[in-house]
């Protein structure tokens, strides 16, 4: 038996924060039953094979201990009927921005990272908070998962999240902000966005060091923050979501005024680990008025018929992923992505010309194979067609070597 | 080899000794030196060497020809004196032609440029996009067409230049304001490098020299000097690039320019120039019609294929490409989705119809 609490001044125990990460510690552990305080109970219940109490107050304590007081076994917190996945805002509402849709349809299915380019006020925001609501429903682990980190970061409600977190850090964020730490851990954004998205509005604006930090959690799906003899590990696979004007100045590119060099230095801003592991780039116009006010015949579809099509896109992944741990295409590292991807003549000759061609890198090509991959799986097919592989090209973001000084 | 006589390398070995004299003499204001590289002998001494008299007639007489000529070979592949056969006949119509050419790089350049009629391309450091895809197409598409593209390996348009002949198969040819061993800007080292390999860096002065203020526009003589042609992509106005220009038209040399957007001050100078009778230049064919007459020799595309793609959806979405920004008005002109254009748009790009602008974007391949 194990316990875990705080007590008032009342002799009343108050909840206290991390109860799912000790009840799923103490059944590690072995221990058979776990007594927390009353408020605590229904999320340390969440996990099975251990017993949880619900304890009121030190008195009721002491009952229990002395043989006086039997209490009944903990319900699980029920999930969290605010916050389920048909209230998230949906796809229906984003006029235009048929590229940026398609795109985000294409990161969702295959967990893919994504870079928005675009003007300010374009609605690269409101796209990228999208993303959760067409993204397939936690499953009750994943669900687990993400109620244990708002449980160890003292933000859940004791309730069993349902729905699939959206961070969106400002840019003056630090390092340890992003990625976790401090004299008492706690977890970052990208933790805090676990099983969920993180979106970097302004990606060029973040510190250096900040976004370099991402470099483990976005190889790993983990951080590990260590703190003189202890060393923590917090989970971080999220699908990171960034955004970027075209460039510095930011006006369409007829009346763009910045010179080759001022260009080049701010596309040297866009690189480094986070950049590396971008699969996807696409654009987000500034839609004419005319499509704000609604065109005719068009034909918007809800975020629940796209999330259909993921979940089918998927199922396809699971079933081929199976046994090698990984989730989703977006997960899969070079020598998984070979194994999985296999090109029969025809596409390795158009691959072999494209790395003639085009300054792409060994990386740069994992990367197309994959998003290759992901819009196949979305057309249900089973190979790779030809011109799956000529659409993840233009997706692609590695082409800035070619840039003149 | 060191094709040079022995008054013509101790007037470059003097001029390279006194430089720093020249820059003080010219101060910050004036920038050229008129007059001054024409000088003969004892008057260029009595200008520029000033209070350093002394030094500079000692510096003269304590000269080892022998020894400098050993020194020289080191840093230079080759010099070439105004007296030599192979230097190129029309630097002789400046007034102050360069004594001697010292020479990194193949040997044949000065072949080359006393035979073939050869075009140099400046602009300016600080390029648009626009003015680098112009700079880069028209090197490629001379260089291709087998013209030496003369510049000044700066930043900015004569470096796009460079790369574009290179690009193109032909001969690059780079004037400098330093010795033709020393690398400026550093960050064209690479660059300094191709040029030597495939092409030639010239100056007038003697290899480790550093540059100066005044060489730059000294060396804008030489360029205006070599060339058929004087070809401004982009320039602000006052420029270096303008007073390339300025030298080319004093040799009855012709001068063309690029059309700028006339609200950008990177074509103030070149609009400036067409308003004052310089031949318009919208493409290399342009440059060939004027330097060998209309329809002689005509552009070689050294990698895209001539004609267009054969597919018609294709070629709907290339037509669309040209002059739309957002895949979405691309897929709405060619009656498209919007993964069935972006298909189109990788397609195109690997088939080298599209290059694909920095951050997204598209545009046809310039020819």
């Amino acid at each position: 038996m194990r316990a875990r609490g705080r007590a008032s001044l009342s002799g009343e125990l108050r909840p206290v924060r991390g109860a799912l990460n000790a009840a799923l510690g103490a059944r590690r552990a072995g221990y058979r039953r776990l007594l927390v305080p009353a408020a605590n109970a229904p999320e340390a219940a969440l996990v099975d094979g251990i017993e949880v109490s619900a304890i009121p107050s030190l008195t009721r304590l002491a009952d229990l201990l002395h043989g006086r007081w039997t209490p009944e076994p903990a319900e699980p917190a029920v999930p969290d009927p605010g916050e389920t996945a048909s209230e998230q805002p949906d796809l229906a509402d984003v006029r235009g921005q048929a590229d940026a849709k398609r795109a985000l349809e294409i990161a969702a299915a295959g967990g893919h990272n994504l870079l928005m380019v675009g003007p300010p006020g374009a609605g690269k925001t409101m796209i990228a908070r999208r993303l959760p609501g067409i993204l397939p429903p936690p499953s009750f682990e994943e669900a687990l998962e993400i109620t244990q980190v708002h449980s160890a970061a003292g933000i859940g409600n004791g309730r069993l999240a349902t729905a699939r977190p959206f961070r969106a850090p400002h840019h003056t964020i630090s390092a340890q902000g992003l990625v976790g730490g401090g004299a008492r851990p706690m977890p970052g954004e990208i933790t805090l966005a676990h099983r969920g998205v993180l979106f970097l509005d302004e990606l060029p604006e973040f510190a250096r060091a900040a976004v370099d930090a991402l470099r483990q959690p976005l190889e790993e799906g983990r951080v590990e923050i260590t703190r003189g003899q202890q060393a923590l590990d917090f989970p971080a696979n999220a699908i990171v979501v960034a955004a970027c004007n075209r460039c510095p100045c930011a006006r369409p590119p007829d009346r763009c005024a910045c010179t080759a060099l001022e260009l080049a230095r701010y596309q040297r801003r866009l690189s480094g680990p986070l950049v590396d592991r971008i699969d996807l780039v696409c654009q987000v116009e500034t839609v004419p008025a005319v499509e704000l006010v609604g065109r005719s015949g068009e034909d918007r579809e809800s975020s629940a018929e796209v999330r259909t099509r993921i979940a089918e896109a998927r199922k396809r992944q699971l079933a081929r992923l199976a046994g090698t741990g990984v989730l989703c295409n977006g997960d899969m590292d070079g020598r998984l992505t070979r194994r999985e991807v296999p090109l029969d003549k025809d596409l390795a000759a158009r691959l072999l010309a494209v790395r003639s061609r085009l300054p792409l890198s060994g990386r740069g090509h994992d990367r197309v194979l994959r998003v290759a991959r992901t819009i196949a799986d979305l057309e249900g097919r089973d190979a790779l067609a030809v011109s799956d592989l000529d659409e993840a090209l233009s997706y692609r973001l590695d082409s800035w070597e070619r840039v003149a000084a | 080899m060191i094709d040079a006589c022995d008054p013509c390398l101790r007037r470059a070995l003097l001029i390279a000794h006194l430089a720093p004299r020249i820059a003080g003499l010219l101060g910050g204001g004036e920038r050229r030196a008129p007059g001054l590289l024409a000088l003969p002998e004892d008057d260029l001494i009595a200008a520029a060497a000033g209070r350093r008299l002394e030094r500079a007639l000692a510096f003269l007489d304590a000269l080892d020809m022998a020894a400098e000529r050993e020194r020289l070979a080191t840093g230079a592949s080759s010099a070439v004196c105004a007296h030599a056969d192979a230097y190129p006949p029309l630097l002789r119509d400046l007034a102050d032609p360069p004594a001697v050419l010292f020479l990194a790089g193949r040997a044949d350049v000065l072949y080359l440029l006393r035979d073939e009629p050869s075009v140099t391309v400046v602009g300016t450091r600080r390029a648009s996009p626009y003015g680098t895809e112009v700079a880069y197409a028209l090197g490629r598409g001379l260089g291709a067409a087998g013209v030496p593209v003369v510049s000044g390996l700066a930043l900015g348009i004569d470096g796009t230049a460079h790369r574009g002949c290179l690009d193109g198969g032909g001969v690059p040819v780079a004037v400098v304001a330093s010795g033709p061993d020393v690398v400026y800007p550093r960050r064209h080292r690479s660059l300094h490098e191709r040029v030597c390999h495939e092409g030639g860096v010239l100056s007038e002065l003697p290899p480790g020299t550093e540059p100066f203020r005044w060489s730059f526009p000294a060396r804008n003589r030489i360029m205006a000097g070599l060339a058929r042609m004087t070809l401004v992509v982009e320039a602000a106005d006052p420029s270096g690039s303008l007073i390339t220009a300025e030298f080319a038209k004093d040799l009855g040399r012709c001068v063309s320019a690029v059309p700028g957007r006339v609200t950008s001050t990177v074509a103030r100078g070149t609009n400036n120039l067409l308003k004052d009778g310089a031949t318009p230049i919208s493409g290399t064919e342009d440059v060939l019609d004027e330097l060998f007459g209309v329809g002689v020799r005509s552009v070689a595309d050294p990698g895209a294929p001539p004609s267009g793609p054969d597919d018609r959806a294709l070629r709907t979405v290339l037509a669309a490409a040209g002059a739309r920004d957002s895949v979405e008005a691309i897929a709405d002109a060619a009656g498209m989705t919007v993964a069935q254009t972006r298909a189109a748009l990788g397609r195109l790009e690997l088939d080298g119809h599209l290059v694909r602008r920095d951050l997204g974007g598209w545009e046809p391949v310039a020819r």
